[in-house]
């Protein structure tokens, strides 16, 4: 309960905050808008010149576009780690956040925030929006459950994944640029996972699970029979991941001596 | 002459003590051609040719792309940013040689060393991973080398424009971001632009965007022979030219009304 309300109270500073600057959360929010529709025209453009794309059709394709942005966009509103070696280790940030009373990772994502990212999920609905109506998708009650629980999974995959990889700076505080480079390969979930080779199809599914944020719980609304496994598996991968990672950070501040003075 | 050398010279030393970085960017640029190597394998899919490109073509055409990226791309519009907020463009005004001048040296320099570092080891990994063909004609290189340079000089153009109107607003995030939008579109860096409808084609050869990475691209990938090449130089060589006049004048009045915050 205490969560919560300390929760909720940094939303609302957050919120107070940034609308002191309007104009510039305007353009954020356009120049968001504007790199979201760069895979969007990639696809338009590319069925231009095919219809099928290992069995995919156009509008499958942009709906998997479309569900892979609310995960992605819940994750860059709550789990703001990219940054974490630089501005919580080398600076000796971690200190005072280790004073503080509620867990040391809760804490980081509540001063990380950044809930204007959250558009990008909007956006997403509305692609999805679009894509399901040109493909006559049917949905019942219970689709909307399972909606909010596959988005859920997503975000605590990519979580599981950036948190894992920020608990590396515990053991060593050298900068590394193993962020980007993982950003870029999360990539690949957004595209059908049979266009790739076997190996890389392994990886994605089990050891870098980026498929779980796209492809394959849209599979299950799109009525792909084949992947139900893999889409009913999405939360419990999430969850799996995320604890790993949970684990690994525990440790981690363990280890932690702080830097500086 | 000798100090715009001198310059290309520091920013290349000083890359090159942070050299460690840029093996990470090797392999995120592989990763990068690696997922359009896949895309593009299923939209070919045993089709032999689209828009006049093979696979192996398309291939090849997405891994140059990325590398001459390596070289071309700077944040000069940025670093003009940065120092216009902080105040520092105060001092290097009455510095001895030109702001803009420096600024594209010290493009270059960053260029240079990522052609050493990142693009030719780049080029060489992805040719192992993946299925590239390179000419064996020794006048496509020389076109290529020719156009990249061509690419760098409008891309920094491009980025110095940009960078100038912070002289104006600022503070031009927006005016950044969006125009990084539309180099990604527009350049031909993701898709060739000969496989935008035809009537995105006609308005984008009233831009300068597809000089900076289709036109050297389509030149390595022998999609463009003959006359085609020559085309694509002259078009790259005339935006190079008609962009220095408006970057002239905006550098003109915006140093009278330089506002210098904090400074």
């Amino acid at each position: 309960m205490f969560y919560v309300s300390v929760f909720f109270q940094y939303m609302a500073q957050y919120m107070k905050t940034k609308l002191q600057y309007r104009a510039d959360l305007f353009v954020e929010f356009l120049s968001d808008l504007m790199f979201q529709s760069v895979n969007l025209i990639f696809i338009l453009v590319v069925f231009g010149h095919t219809t099928l794309l290992h069995g995919w059709t156009r509008d499958e394709m942009i709906f998997i576009y479309g569900f892979f942005l609310v995960p992605f966009a819940l994750f860059g509103a709550f789990f703001n780690i990219w940054d974490f070696n630089e501005r919580y280790i080398v600076r000796g940030e971690m200190d005072r956040v280790l004073t503080r009373p509620v867990h040391s990772l809760f804490q980081i994502i509540l001063e990380r925030m950044e809930l204007e990212s959250l558009v990008g999920g909007v956006t997403g609905m509305i692609i999805m929006g679009y894509a399901s109506a040109r493909l006559h998708l049917e949905f019942h009650w219970y689709d909307f459950f399972l909606f909010l629980l596959f988005a859920l999974g997503g975000m605590l995959v990519y979580a599981g994944v950036f948190i894992s990889l920020a608990t590396i700076s515990f053991w060593s505080d050298a900068r590394s640029s193993i962020m980007p480079m993982m950003y870029n390969i999360s990539n690949y979930g957004r595209y059908p996972i049979d266009i790739y080779n076997r190996v890389i199809r392994y990886i994605l599914t089990w050891i870098l699970p980026f498929a779980f944020v796209g492809v394959y719980p849209s599979a299950y609304f799109l009525g792909k029979k084949e992947w139900y496994g893999y889409a009913f598996l999405t939360p419990v991968i999430g969850l799996v991941f995320f604890m790993i990672a949970v684990m690994l950070w525990n440790k981690g501040v363990k280890r932690y001596r702080g830097a500086g003075n | 002459m000798d100090k715009y050398f001198e310059m290309i010279r520091i920013r290349f030393l000083m890359m090159l003590a942070y050299r460690t970085n840029y093996y990470t960017g090797i392999l995120i640029y592989c990763i990068n051609i690696g997922a359009y190597y896949f895309l593009w394998s299923a939209i070919y899919n045993g089709k032999s040719a689209i828009q006049g490109m093979s696979i192996e073509q398309m291939t090849t055409y997405v891994a140059v792309s990325w590398m001459a990226r390596a070289f071309y791309f700077n944040n000069i519009d940025r670093e003009i940013a940065m120092e216009i907020k902080e105040g520092k463009v105060a001092v290097e005004l009455i510095r001895p040689y030109s702001y803009l001048g420096m600024k594209t040296m010290q493009g270059l320099g960053e260029g240079v060393f990522r052609l050493f570092f990142l693009s030719f080891p780049g080029l060489i990994i992805t040719s192992l991973l993946f299925p590239l063909h390179f000419s064996s004609d020794i006048r496509t290189w020389g076109y290529f080398a020719l156009s990249i340079m061509l690419s760098f000089v409008i891309n920094s153009q491009l980025n110095l424009l940009a960078g100038v109107v912070t002289f104006f607003t600022l503070n031009n995030e927006g005016l950044l971001r969006a125009k990084r939008f539309v180099i990604d579109l527009f350049s031909g860096l993701i898709l060739p632009i000969s496989f935008y409808p035809h009537w995105a084609q006609e308005v984008m050869k009233y831009f300068p965007f597809q000089a900076i990475s289709y036109i050297p691209s389509m030149i390595f990938t022998e999609s463009f022979r003959g006359q085609a090449v020559i085309n694509g130089l002259l078009f790259q060589l005339v935006w190079s030219i008609i962009l220095l006049f408006p970057l002239q004048l905006l550098w003109k009045v915006a140093k009278k009304r330089l506002v210098v915050q904090g400074g």
